[in-house]
């Protein structure tokens, strides 16, 4: 069972490697919309602490759901993804490892540059390292969450914005919680409970979402 | 060993075939025939597994497919028109990375062999998308050289090779034949296969 996640990680992996113009797009897609907003409101340091959690939550949800329509149309467009349904493994497994591969290229970036980003809004050294474990522990889900969508929309025509309106709505809990976290340390309440809540609908989507992909893709697949 | 009984098929709305049964044995090859749109990739794809029939059950040794899943699949290679490789990797790393992702045994020696036999040797280490489309499908094709699982189904094996390859790739089938295997393919030129019971299927 971890031979087949393993595999499918390595091969996901391996091609994210040959291909990092994907990688760097969103990852520069999420620096740029971060830097604009302390350009655009000016220096006012409380206002801008007010807007750091939901500022950097809604730009990591956004360069998430970049990468998302290419998570199965590249497998399914040369045949890869019937050869993955035919492997002797149940499908669920194979997303997935897919789901664990985007989030590895796309999720932990975000979260390694984010502290730097979380400078330019005068967070506090303690906001700083919450924002970074909840954006660690958020964007599993967004990677879940969006497969259901990606696998939903394969080969559709205008896909791309369907998967937006899918997606974005299931998004909303990771962005609360995520969100509330940071805000919940720089008022001075803490954000365990928030963070607590955020790794909770991370196991729960890693869980389920593979198999209701799987589902999806079947049906894309007859 | 491979049985299908009264399969219907229904595409969009038009009724490509129905009443149609087969049965297939050890050694034995399925030529599919029949014009374009016949129904020839969708019996395939039912025989897969991946498409369900409209009607009737396609058995593999006596069993149900559906209820077989994950043990019938283990059994199965499936060769469909789209090559499955992925351009960003080398031929070498396509075969090993096919090989582990079906949970077989495939070692960097036999894959080198088998890409020589398709006659890559020297391109393994250059990546499939500077490949012209008839090395692609050698690509593709080198997965049959050491393919041991007991049924093959090809979708129009023979696009795209030149007759040196096709002459080949009659060979390895017939090899397969040989040690018992089954196989199932659409093909619109006739290729005389050197071993092994062929029977014929025509679709209308």
């Amino acid at each position: 069972m971890l031979k087949i996640i393993l595999a499918v990680v390595g091969r996901d992996l391996k091609l994210a490697m040959r291909r990092q113009a994907d990688i760097v797009s969103a990852l520069f897609f999420f620096v740029i919309v971060v830097s604009l907003f302390p350009l655009g409101i000016g220096p006012e340091p409380d206002l801008l602490r007010k807007l750091a959690p939901g500022v950097l939550w809604v730009a990591a949800l956004l360069a998430t759901m970049l990468s998302l329509p290419r998570l199965f149309a590249d497998d399914h467009r040369d045949g890869t993804l019937e050869q993955l349904a035919l492997a002797p493994h149940p499908l669920g497994l194979v997303v997935t490892g897919k789901v664990i591969a985007h989030w590895l290229v796309s999720g932990l970036p975000l979260a390694l540059i984010a502290p730097v980003l979380g400078v330019q809004f005068d967070l506090s050294g303690d906001a700083l390292l919450v924002l970074t474990f909840a954006i660690l522990i958020g964007t599993p889900a967004l990677s879940g969450i969006g497969a259901i969508g990606a696998a939903l929309t394969l080969g559709l025509r205008g896909g791309g914005v369907l998967l937006s309106l899918l997606v974005l709505p299931l998004y909303i809990p990771v962005l609360i919680f995520g969100a509330g976290a940071v805000d919940a340390t720089v008022t001075g309440l803490g954000g365990e409970g928030h963070l607590s809540l955020l790794g909770a609908l991370t196991f729960a989507s890693l869980g389920f979402a593979p198999w209701a992909s799987a589902a999806a893709l079947k049906i894309a697949l007859e | 060993m491979l049985e299908a009984d009264n399969l219907e098929c229904v595409r969009g709305e038009r009724r490509l075939f129905a009443g149609l049964g087969f049965r297939l044995e050890a050694g034995e090859l399925l030529y599919l025939q029949g014009r374009n749109g016949a129904g020839k990739t969708s019996l395939l794809r039912m025989l897969i597994g991946l498409l369900p029939p409209e009607n009737g059950e396609i058995r593999w040794r006596g069993q149900g497919i559906r209820k077989l899943g994950e043990d019938y699949r283990a059994e199965l290679c499936y060769l469909g028109h789209l090559n499955a490789i992925k351009e960003e990797l080398t031929p070498l790393e396509n075969l090993l990375a096919a090989a582990h992702l079906a949970d077989e045994e495939l070692s960097e020696d036999e894959a080198l062999d088998a890409l020589e036999q398709v006659g890559l040797a020297g391109r393994e280490d250059l990546a499939c998308k500077y490949l012209s489309q008839g090395q692609k499908r050698r690509v593709a094709l080198a997965r049959l050289v050491k393919e041991r699982r007991a049924l093959w189904i090809l979708d129009e094996p023979f696009v795209a090779l030149d007759v040196a390859a096709v002459g080949w790739l009659a060979g390895i089938v017939g090899g397969h034949l040989q040690r018992g295997g089954l196989a199932v393919m659409t093909t619109h030129q006739p290729v005389d296969i050197p071993a092994g019971q062929v029977r014929e299927l025509r679709l209308s």
